[in-house]
């Protein structure tokens, strides 16, 4: 188990430390600064992406000996002339993922407008992963969600083998690539939108991915939080199945996969769509322990009285172990279990809003 | 030589004192400022080399018009002044 988690918000990036079964803010770095995203390593190096409103995106990393460095934030290539109709910028907009390559040295980085980096430096040095952004369907990629550009929410290296990789696009559907990164497929099978026109329906790329997780353990076990439901995918996310048993509703952004076990799962579902707040008011976490076939609605230790929390796309984590969780919301709520939802404490703090949580790594 | 001076919003981030430098036009002065503070760029320009959406750059008090090509013209006793264009909680 990790006693440290990362919690990025629109005003800095807090850090919690659990301290005789208590967790308290330990550090705070950024205050003032959105963060978009966070990536904890083994080694305990840490990554922080920061979306200051003026000044575009930034990152920084801070070594293992505590020491913060700003490193040269992935850039987009000139827009070549041939690019003149491409409805999106050759910009960077705001780095939304941050991910471990699997191997020494390398991060993926799930950017908008739809760009998706590498480094094998350690994040010194990026760049774009030319045969996706090329791809001619990204010009039908679309931004309805999380601002105006389209982005990469989520980028999934099968733990078994960093050339195979998953990539989850709001809104453009589940992209994969086998060959590390030299040719990309877009793969997802099953889905379905019932807000689009009927011909775009089922249309794979018109598929609003919010969130994807896998298990660790069984890297063939995908959940999707689409912007229509739930889904659930055994064979790395080429055909889905939708969870329909999901409670109190199916409208959601975050996921957490179980990291052994297939059949467990995490969601913190909202009213959709417009509304985009807690169910009645009160703030539950889904869980599933049966592969999407019944749902135990958590409330334990969560508000449950006028409480109008909603929870991002990477705003809920699980540790390495499956047993302990922590999500924090657009209200500022941090919350944190130990026994796999069972019940949660929150921390003695009023925090920003929260953008991403994540558990240091053990 | 023109002046460059930075909105003192950046120093939270990394030093942007006022500095003279050369150049005939924004882009030529904004390069010299660069070239000595090359961590800067990122700050002022977005990747394309065009000036950020959220940052106004004025030339003795006149918001300039090119922002992506950054030609208009400095003068040896012009001031230009870097800002952050919005705010917000």
């Amino acid at each position: 188990m990790t006693d440290r988690i990362f919690v990025g918000t629109r005003k800095g990036l807090f850090e919690l430390a659990r301290h005789d079964g208590t967790w308290e803010v330990a550090d705070i770095r950024f205050l003032g600064d959105p963060v978009s995203a966070v990536l904890a390593q083994g080694d305990g190096t840490l990554y922080a992406a920061l979306d200051l409103g003026h000044f575009g995106a930034k990152l920084w990393r801070r070594d293992g000996s505590g020491m913060w460095e700003e490193l040269a934030a992935p850039a987009y290539p000139p827009k070549p002339e041939d690019a003149a109709d491409d409805p999106h910028p050759w910009s960077l907009g705001r780095i939304w993922a941050l991910e471990p390559g699997g191997v020494p040295g390398r991060i993926w980085a799930g950017t908008m407008p739809g760009g998706l980096f590498r480094s094998d430096d350690g994040g010194a040095s990026w760049a774009l992963n030319d045969a996706l952004w090329r791809m001619p369907e990204r010009r039908k990629w679309f931004g309805v969600a999380g601002g105006e550009q389209p982005g990469i929410s989520t980028v999934l290296v099968d733990p078994r083998d960093p050339r195979d990789i998953r990539v989850g696009v709001s809104t453009a559907g589940v992209w994969a690539t086998t060959d590390e990164g030299a040719s990309w497929r877009l793969i997802n099978r099953g889905m379905y939108n019932e807000y689009m026109p009927p011909e775009l329906r089922e249309d794979p790329i018109s598929q609003d991915i919010h969130q994807l997780a896998r298990c660790t353990a069984h890297p063939e076990v995908m959940w999707c939080q689409h912007h229509n439901g739930v889904f659930r995918s055994e064979n790395a996310g080429a055909n889905w199945t939708e969870v329909t048993a999901i409670r109190p509703s199916k409208f959601g952004f975050a996921v957490a996969a179980h990291p052994r076990d297939p059949q467990t799962a995490w969601f913190v579902p909202a009213t959709k769509d417009e509304r985009r707040i807690p169910v009645d008011g009160k703030v539950v976490v889904a869980r599933t322990r049966d592969g999407g076939r019944s749902f135990d609605v958590l409330a334990d230790g969560l508000p449950q009285h006028h409480a109008y929390d909603l929870v991002w796309r990477h705003g809920l984590a699980v540790d390495g172990t499956g047993e302990r969780l922590a999500f924090g919301s657009t209200s500022g709520g941090l919350w944190i279990s130990e026994n796999g939802g069972d019940s949660w404490t929150a921390p003695d703090a009023r925090l920003p809003p929260v953008s991403v949580v994540r558990f240091a790594q053990a | 030589m023109p002046t460059i001076a930075f909105t003192r919003a950046l120093e939270r981030f990394l030093p942007a004192p006022t500095v003279e430098v050369s150049g005939t036009t924004l882009g030529e002065a904004l390069a010299a400022v660069f070239a000595e503070r090359p961590a800067l760029r990122g700050y002022v320009l977005d990747d394309q080399g065009a000036l950020r959406r959220h940052v106004a750059v004025f030339v003795n008090g006149e918001l300039v018009r090119d922002r992506t090509g950054l030609s208009d013209p400095v003068g040896a006793r012009d001031e230009i002044h870097v800002f952050q264009a919005l705010s917000g909680g």
